[in-house]
């Protein structure tokens, strides 16, 4: 690598590079800064360092084989991904799926949302020097692994959610589990503010810092926490329900301050309200149903029929070797990611394998705004502004 | 869900129409979704009247994309998702464009939020955006050669990258 950055601006100010490789960045980002001694006058997001071509890729699989791919994108919301891929799909094949799946969704999206705030909360304040919140909130989503593990067999890349349902029964004993889950919660969420929220040093390091206007976060396209902290209370699951949201009970948390202790305070009240939808969710899940929509060709068999009936046998085969083949027509679906709207936008010729498939990741777009969010601070506040758009290298790059 | 989704689109287009004859060539629904079809000289002018116009005020810009139809002519198809929060719609605006010809209006002096957007389409499907302030690749090496999600680009690319390989550094936009 021969090439260094030529200075750029005035002799006054000087370029600093930040990343790649920088702790605070949670991946792969690299920013170059120019500085006006420690005050940022311009900075230049270079992204791309984790692009592995997922949308390329899924054009090359089947409807069903695409799905393990959406898991890696953001890396801390795989059910998400599933659900917005497979969402997507079943809107292009307009099919149903049974209530009692749609509510296992729910609930299951509703913990990855708490699981993925925990990581963002603990990197966060680690990033800003507050070691031990790191500790509480990783020993917090490590239960809610669990119960991924339970349900799916994986801790992270999932991959449970299918297109017409799931991908298995819920397991023996997840209501016990979660149970657990939901009685200790509560009190971890107030042990994690009694830490930060009157914390003087954290409200020094976040009030006021970051700040971006309503009308500059809506033009930018901003969604999600940051677009709440900033007064406005767009959430996709309040304003275009999907999977039966429209039966739960919940708010949509915000803010009007819009600097980094607001997407702090919108993104602790998410948590609990998030708890309160899957508390909601056990109730509406019945103990015995469907959990995927009788679609021959498209879902498959179960594996006893698989054994007795000659037509389960050649869907089955069908499914596997080539693939079903949605109508031609294009669909776009959004749900509301814990990084904000997450949507998935699938093309079909009518052949078995996506013509093309898009995913308007969220992490990629609120990075748009930094620049604007971070000229004119302090380069120690850049820190700060990065963790508090919270972005994933892996939904950025895709 | 579909009357529903025939109100909004009708909404839009009678509005259009009756500003421009011309701004609206096709309305497409399917699943519930309504996609209008606009000319590709009228672009720009459109979504400034969605964004501005007090009866539709289509404020955020959801997503824009790209699909490649090759063989097909007019091969590519740019596809801007709106939303607006006050009025809580949501529909399509697509552009067609030729394979010779590749090239639209920018949308970013309407939504700044498509900067990147466009880069992106950019970056991975070629598609020049006339007015757009930065356009430059932002996933790809700023060496890389071709456009990856053209549908004639081998999936597994067509030229061998040696594995002492490393790319370029990106200067930053001066």
């Amino acid at each position: 690598m021969t090439t260094v950055e030529t200075p750029i601006g005035s002799a006054k100010t000087m370029v600093l590079n930040m990343g790649p490789q920088h702790p605070s960045t949670h991946g792969v980002l690299r920013i170059a800064l120019e500085l006006d001694g420690e005050t940022v006058v311009k900075a230049d997001p270079d992204l791309g360092y984790l692009h592995t071509g997922i949308e390329k890729s899924c054009e090359d699989k089947t409807y069903t084989q695409a799905i393990t791919l959406t898991d890696r994108m953001d890396y801390l919301n795989p059910l998400g991904n599933n659900l917005v891929y497979c969402l997507a799909v079943e809107k292009l094949l307009g099919l149903e799926v049974p209530k009692r799946a749609q509510y296992v969704r729910v609930m299951l999206v509703e913990l990855q949302r708490i699981s993925s705030h925990l990581v963002w909360l603990g990197t966060h304040a680690i990033d800003l020097g507050a070691m031990s919140v790191f500790l509480y909130c990783f020993r917090e989503r490590e239960e809610i692994l669990k119960i991924f593990e339970l349900f799916a067999g994986q801790r992270m890349m999932t991959s449970y959610f299918r297109i017409g349902g799931l991908a298995l029964d819920p397991p023996a004993g997840w209501r016990a589990a979660i149970d657990k889950f939901l009685k200790m919660m509560p009190s971890r969420v107030d042990d994690y503010e009694t830490l930060l929220t009157k914390n003087r040093i954290w409200m020094g390091r976040t009030q006021g810092i970051g700040y971006i206007s309503t009308a500059d976060a809506v033009a930018l396209s901003m969604t999600g926490p940051t677009l709440r902290a900033a007064g406005l209370a767009y959430d996709n699951r309040k304003i275009f329900p999907y999977s039966s949201y429209e039966e739960f009970e919940f708010d949509v948390p915000t803010r009007t301050e819009s600097d980094c202790f607001a997407r702090y305070m919108v993104r602790v009240a998410e948590m609990r309200e998030s708890l309160k939808i899957v508390r909601q969710a056990m109730s509406k899940i019945t103990d015995d149903g469907p959990v995927r929509s009788l679609a021959p060709g498209i879902v498959p068999p179960a594996r006893e029929k698989m054994k007795t009936e000659m037509e389960a046998l050649i869907y089955h085969f069908k499914i596997f070797t080539e693939g079903f083949a949605p109508p031609p027509g294009e669909a776009f679906v959004a749900v509301e990611s814990p990084r904000g709207e997450l949507g998935c936008f699938v093309a079909s010729d009518g052949s078995a394998k996506p013509l093309r498939v898009h995913f308007r990741s969220p992490s990629f777009i609120n990075l748009q705004a930094l620049p604007k969010i971070i000229e004119g601070q302090l380069i120690s506040d850049v820190i700060a502004c990065i963790g508090t758009i919270d972005i994933v290298l892996g939904d950025v790059d895709r | 869900m579909s009357e529903n989704t025939s109100q909004v689109a009708n909404v839009v287009v009678e509005n259009l129409r009756a500003w421009n004859g011309k701004a609206v060539a096709e309305v497409l629904e399917f699943r519930g979704e309504a996609t209008l079809v606009v000319p590709r000289e009228l672009l720009r002018e459109t979504a400034a009247r969605c964004l501005a116009h007090p009866e539709l005020q289509f404020n955020l810009l959801s997503d824009a994309t790209s699909v490649d139809r090759f063989p097909m002519e007019p091969r590519y198809e740019v596809n801007y998702n709106l939303v607006s929060i006050p009025r809580r719609d949501r529909f399509r605006l697509k552009v067609k464009l030729s394979g010779s010809d590749p090239v639209v209006d920018s949308l970013v002096p309407v939504w700044p939020g498509a900067g990147w957007l466009e880069r992106e389409i950019y970056d991975l499907m070629g598609i020049q955006f006339t007015g757009h302030p930065d356009l430059r690749r932002i996933l790809l090496p700023e060496d890389w050669v071709g456009h990856p999600l053209r549908r004639d680009f081998p999936t597994q690319g067509f030229r061998d990258v040696p594995s002492s390989y490393i790319p370029a550094f990106r200067k930053p936009h001066a």
